[in-house]
């Protein structure tokens, strides 16, 4: 328990330093971005919405610690602001509506990843020097050596533009009714395939490679020997002794690779166009919407944190020697 | 970490002279051997860009979108520039900035990694703090966030990368030195009364060398393949020539829809090869360093009982 209270506090602070990280960069960066985004979306706001995000982003001539209390209470209640490129959305309900397909995407591709990158990492470190061993690690540091972005533009022009066998943008069909019907899903499927494929295929080196190396200084362990010697079958010695010793690290890379699955779907939808918080960080970035891009990157960070509070507990659940001390 | 072990003087095995094996098993393993070839021709390359494409690279000399023909050998762009000039020229932004990045922020990572191993107590846990605050803030949308708010240029783009990649190398170096700060030859050092900079900078630091340079080739890495992706995202500079804006420039001009490959294959391809350069002697560094990873050519059996 104090484990997890510990990890909570510190969860706080990092989510703390990210909102206060938020506060500061507009107040204090040097130019005025903030007079750059009202030349250009001026004739479109209401006084009173200028004067909110005014406040927002710092051009107001109260003292600043009372500005950052007026900032941590608006978070808090969850007044982000209005966005200026898709005005007068609030930032909140922008993110709510894209916030879904990242999940997916992400989601998809980080259990997809681990769970196919560990099961290659175990049989590599169980027939040590057998085939999966010696031709999967170069291949797959070398595909992981592309930027997402990269082999997503790739996949797009080979399997979407020449083969035409994916669609290659959006995620689902334009005209078509979000529903759950197999006709729509199947829909959303088959658009998901390319984005989540090459995220899959970047990431899963990584997977492989440490649980194969943490594998092979389980494998000289003791007990192994020992179960070796019992006579038990060598398919429940890797699972059962080896791998399940092994799997603690991943585990806690888990948590960490969210961050970078985070990253690389971002990427990896500007290139798709697919609808999540990455093309629509891109957009709000490249519209100077800095209330909206705020709004996504508290809420990536809040997601990231979130996930990996949800790590460590089932990490308590996993390793008792957590729970003793 | 042998090596680091050995290279102690108060230990008399010192004569092995492990720093010249350490170098020797480096130029004979093959996976460093290749990485450094592939690493040497883009150095050249980046090198000798002016004067193989002399003048500004980005200058209009053809048709738009033009197939690789002996004439132009990787083709045009859809504004009519030759994609191997732009190529060659894009590496000596992107090799410079992710070595710059790299050496930066591997410096600040062994600053703060060995104070916390040094020193300890609150500063350790104060340094911590701010290590693992930054490792779990998802680094690309703050470099996206940062990036927006400062003013576009070469300076932001290496600020940002640094700002955001010193993490994890602190990380590492710091559980690295812990275990170093726990030897009895640092004590004695401590003991004899040597300033906190000499046992730092003079005692810890010589031992841990090879994870230091493990740590520089991956910051390097990371420096190169998050510049190309800020670049990208149209968040660099996007005046200057470099693999990434070569890319974002790629995408803007649609050179997927309209079938031209030739256009975002070439700069892809060279950050992939640079990426897998270093990978590859970032690994042989491990295998020369950790004898566990080692290519051992024993039956499966035979070889775990010999591990013990």
């Amino acid at each position: 328990m104090r484990f997890i209270l510990r990890r909570l506090g510190f969860y706080l602070i990092a989510f703390w330093a990210s909102i206060t990280l938020n506060f500061l960069l507009p107040r204090f960066m040097p130019g005025d971005p903030v007079s750059r985004m009202f030349a250009r979306s001026q004739d479109r706001m209401q006084p009173e919405q200028i004067e909110a995000l005014r406040k927002l982003l710092g051009v107001d001539d109260r003292p600043l610690w009372e500005q950052y209390i007026g900032y941590l209470h608006n978070i808090f209640t969850g007044q982000m602001g209005v966005s200026i490129s898709r005005f007068p959305t609030p930032v909140t309900e922008v993110i709510a509506s894209q916030i879904g397909w990242t999940l997916l995407l992400g989601g998809t591709a980080l259990v997809i990843a681990a769970v196919a990158g560990n099961l290659l990492g175990i049989l590599a470190a169980w027939r040590r020097g057998g085939a999966i061993d010696s031709a999967l690690p170069p291949l797959l540091v070398f595909i992981g050596s592309f930027p997402y972005f990269w082999l997503a533009m790739g996949a797009l022009y080979l399997f979407g533009v020449v083969l035409g066998w994916f669609p290659i943008r959006h995620a689902f069909t334009a005209g078509l009714e979000p529903a759950f019907t197999w006709e729509f899903i199947g829909d959303v499927g088959a658009h998901l395939v390319l984005p989540a494929l090459t995220i899959v295929l970047v990431s899963i080196g990584g997977w492989m490679l440490s649980m194969r190396n943490t594998m092979i200084a389980t494998n000289s362990e003791d007990y192994i020997t020992m179960a070796e010697a019992k006579g038990l079958r060598p398919g429940r010695i890797m699972l059962r002794y080896a791998a399940r010793n092994a799997m603690l690290p991943s585990v806690t890379s888990f948590g960490m690779g969210l961050g970078f699955v985070v990253g690389g779907a971002l990427l990896t939808e500007v290139v798709f166009a697919y609808p999540g918080v990455g093309y629509q960080l891109l957009n709000a970035v490249q519209g100077l919407d800095y209330p909206l891009m705020q709004g996504l990157f508290l809420t990536i960070t809040a997601a990231v944190l979130l996930a990996n509070f949800l790590v460590d507990i089932l990490y308590v659940r996993l390793d008792p020697r957590v729970r003793s001390n | 970490m042998t090596t680091a072990i050995l290279k102690q003087p108060t230990q008399p095995i010192a004569a092995r002279k492990p720093n010249r094996s350490f170098v020797h098993g480096l130029i004979t393993n093959k996976k460093a051997l290749v990485g450094m070839i592939v690493m040497l021709v883009f150095i050249a390359l980046a090198l000798l860009a002016p004067v193989l494409f002399p003048g500004d690279p980005s200058r209009i000399t053809a048709m738009a979108s033009l197939e690789p023909s002996p004439e132009h050998w990787l083709g045009t762009t859809a504004k009519g520039q030759d994609v191997l000039a732009l190529t060659v020229h894009g590496s000596r932004s992107s090799l410079f900035v992710g070595l710059t990045v790299g050496f930066a922020s591997t410096f600040i990572g062994i600053l703060v990694g060995l104070a916390s191993a040094y020193f300890g107590k609150f500063i350790d846990e104060a340094l911590s703090l701010v290590t693992n605050v930054f490792l779990l803030l998802p680094g690309l949308p703050l470099l996206v966030i940062l990036a927006a708010f400062l003013p576009p240029g070469l300076g932001t783009v290496i600020l940002v990368l640094v700002v955001t990649g010193w993490a994890g190398s602190a990380r590492v170096l710091r559980s690295q030195a812990l275990s170093i700060r726990s030897k009895d030859f640092v004590a004695a050092a401590v003991v004899s009364g040597e300033r906190a900079g000499r046992i730092m900078f003079r005692e810890i630091l010589p031992n841990m060398a090879s994870i230091v340079m493990g740590t520089l080739l991956a910051c390097v890495i990371y420096g190169i393949g998050a510049q190309a992706g800020l670049e990208f995202l149209g968040l660099g500079d996007v005046s200057t020539v470099s693999w990434g804006n070569n890319l974002f420039w790629a995408g803007n001009e649609g050179a997927l829809l309209t079938g031209s490959w030739w256009v975002f294959v070439p700069s892809g391809v060279c950050i992939a090869l640079v990426a897998f350069a270093l990978a590859l002697i970032n690994y042989a560094v491990d295998e020369v360093t950790n004898p566990r990873l080692r290519k051992i050519k024993t039956p499966k059996t035979i070889e775990r009982s010999a591990a013990k």
